[in-house]
This record gives structure tokens, sequence and C-alpha cells, in this order.
């Protein structure tokens, strides 16, 4: 999934000087890329990528307004592609007729800001990347337990919300209950945040919806956290094989990123706030290089060797 | 899977009252349910999913179910969220 950016949006979020009231702000930007049009104001178009928001600073402007007024018309005309979503002039600068006219015309926005060219593209490609990571919605808990963040997954009932409790019991934080939004960054690492409007809260059956950050302090709340753990809760089954060794790992697709998982199956009596405390401190032992079942497997195979001598 | 397009009748939207009961009646049912609304889908049994989308009257909604009972799922759900008092 993914959402919908308007030119309006950009506006409002950078304070952009609108150049001509009639144009379309309801234009979509759809890549998050950007283009400073060099070889085009020298008319070369060939490899024009019409689809980014465009920007004109000093060496642009600079440039074009040095050629006659026939050969900047065309090359306006050229840049003011019907799919061009913006274009926006850096460091207040003087906007030429021609454009203004032709982008007039075509109902495409030009803006401006006052910032310079090299500082707002930085800023606006931070944004567009925010803007336009791929999100989606999943049913689970997020939590940060020593730094590592799990997302606890399951099927309604199985304890999410009370395993979530007691980790804050034990100090850990919660970043949200129920419904977490995920946005997988350019790096290809999973965020979650919790929507706004269940924000620090928690849904304990029974009792109904707390605030944990009320009722046990801000350092028990998280407003984001990585993701580098998914855990699934599931009824016991006894007829289904679970992982002894954990020498096996497997993976779980969120958006286009891989996580490692863990299955751990519910069982009164098996207290899942330690278990996953462990799980954690377990995750972060392998990231330092040290992995107990790797090291048991080679412990064993030479005690075997050395039995077979 | 059965997806239906729904418009919500009832008079202060999907508040907290109504929306428990709507998570109330979606957990009597085994199949996989979620609601969605402006691209956004959450888990129907799951109360604070269904509260996170602050869903008005007037809103229309797309309730998808997956599973043996999906049929009476949806038709049971959409009722309750046509009610109009």
């Amino acid at each position: 999934m993914k959402k919908k950016l308007k030119v309006s949006d950009l506006v409002e979020a950078f304070k952009l000087e609108l150049i001509c009231e009639k144009a379309n702000l309801e234009r979509l930007i759809t890549v998050s890329d950007l283009n400073r049009p060099g070889l085009e104001m020298a008319g070369f178009f060939t490899y024009y990528p019409k689809e980014r928001i465009q920007i004109l600073g000093k060496t642009e402007l600079t440039f074009i307004n040095g050629v006659s007024s026939d050969i900047r018309r065309e090359r306006m005309d050229r840049l003011a592609d019907e799919e061009t979503p913006c274009i926006i002039v850096a460091r207040d600068l003087e906007i030429p007729e021609e454009l203004l006219q032709i982008a007039c015309l075509k109902k495409i926005p030009i803006l401006r800001t006052s910032l310079n060219t090299t500082r707002f593209t930085s800023k606006l490609t931070n944004y567009l990347e925010a803007q336009l990571a791929p999100t989606i919605t999943m049913h689970g808990v997020l939590v940060d337990v020593y730094g590592v963040g799990i997302l606890i997954t399951g099927s309604s009932g199985i304890g999410k919300s009370e395993t979530a409790l007691e980790l804050v019991k034990r100090g850990h934080r919660l970043v949200a209950d129920d419904a977490v939004e995920i946005r997988q960054t350019a790096d290809d690492a999973l965020i979650g945040t919790a929507p706004e409007l269940i924000q620090h809260l928690l849904e304990i059956r029974g009792v109904g919806i707390i605030n944990v950050m009320t009722l046990f302090g801000a350092g028990a709340v998280r407003i984001h956290k990585k993701i580098t753990l998914a855990i699934q809760l599931e009824m016991w089954d006894k007829d289904k094989n679970y992982d002894r060794l954990g020498l096996e790992e497997e993976k779980i697709k969120v958006i286009d990123t891989h996580l490692p998982m863990l299955t751990i199956p519910v069982r009164p009596g098996r207290n899942l706030a330690v278990i996953i405390e462990v799980a954690a401190m377990n995750y972060r032992l392998k990231r330092m290089g040290y992995h107990a079942a790797q090291e048991f497997a080679v412990r064993l195979s030479e005690a075997i060797e050395d039995d077979a001598d | 899977m059965i997806k239906k397009i729904v418009t919500v009748k009832l008079k202060n939207g999907l508040h907290a009252r109504p929306a428990a009961l709507f998570v109330q009646e979606a957990n009597k049912f085994s199949a996989d349910i979620f609601v969605e609304k402006d691209e956004k889908k959450v888990n129907a049994k799951s109360i604070m999913g269904i509260m996170s989308l602050a869903i008005n009257p007037g809103s229309e909604l797309t309730i998808i179910a997956d599973g043996n009972d999906e049929e009476q799922a949806v038709i049971s759900l959409s009722a309750l969220l046509s009610k109009s008092e």
C-alpha cells in the first residue's frame, strides 16, 4: 500500500510560495527522487525524468536566462511536462516569464522557497522518503525488550496484550497494542509506531483500556521502534513440532523485509513474558556472535567423535 | 473469502461502546475478519484496531471475511453498522 502525496501537502510542509494561483495542487507525487534539470536546460531531454519534482537553482536559471527567449520558451515547455508534479525554484530566485506562462496554462504548480538549493533538496528527499515509504497495519503488539523491537503476533485472545503488560511491569517498553503501523524505510528497516489515537493504550480483557504511560511512567513507552524479531503465539498443538534446538531460523515477510520469527506455543503455566525476555536476550547474544545451539552442536559432535576413537 | 462495502449509519459512528459491541460480535465467528477504511486494514476482532480507525458516521468500510462462517459474519457485522439508532 502506498500513501497518496499531493503537491498541496508539500506546500504546507515546507511553507512554499505558490506562484500561479490557478495551478492544480491535487497533483500526485509518486516518486521520492528529485531532478535538477541542468542538461535539460541545455536542450538534452532524451533521459528527462519527467515524473520527478524538478528543482531549479541558481545554476539552471542563470544558464536558461542566457539563451534567447524562443529557445527558453521551447525548453520550458518541455520541462513543464503533463507528468511533472511540480517545479520548485530555490533561493527566492526570479522565475522566467516563459516558464510562468506555460506552467499557468498547463496548471502545473510553480513553487518557490527561500532556502538554498542543496539544503532544500536534502530536506525534501528526507521528507519524501518518509512520506512515500510503503506502510501496512498489522495486528499484533510491539514491545521493546532489552532494546530489541519485538512484534508479538497471534490470534485474538491468545494473550498478546497480557504478555505486553507483564513485560511493561518488568521494566520493558510498550510501543503499540493491537494495531501496529509499520513503515519500511529506504534501507529495508521496519519501523513500527502506534496509530495516534491509541498511543500508550493497552486493552486488557476484564479490566478495559489502560494508559500505560500514566500508570507506569514515561519510561514504560516508546513512540517508535525498529522491529527486529517477530514472535508468533499460538495455542499448543500436540501434533505440531515446535523448535526444540534453535538451530533453524524461521522467517516472516513483512512488506519486502524478512524478519526472524519464533513460534511459541501457549499453554497454562508457561510464563510468556519470561520466555520473550529470554528470546530477546538470546537474539542479542546471537548478534554478538555467540550462538548457544550451534556451540552445543559442535560440542556434541566432538563428544561423539571422541567416543568413536 | 468475501468482501462487502458498508456505509456506517450509526449516529455516533463507531464510538467506544458500539466498537466494543462490534468486536464482540466479530469474535463470535471463527473466520478471519478484517475491516478496511481508507486503505488501512485492521483485525475486526481487536477493539484497539477498530477504534484506531476512528470510524465516523457516513464513512465507507470494507468488511473482509475468510473462513467457514464468512458469510454469516459479513451479514451480521454489516447489519450492526447499518443500524441507525
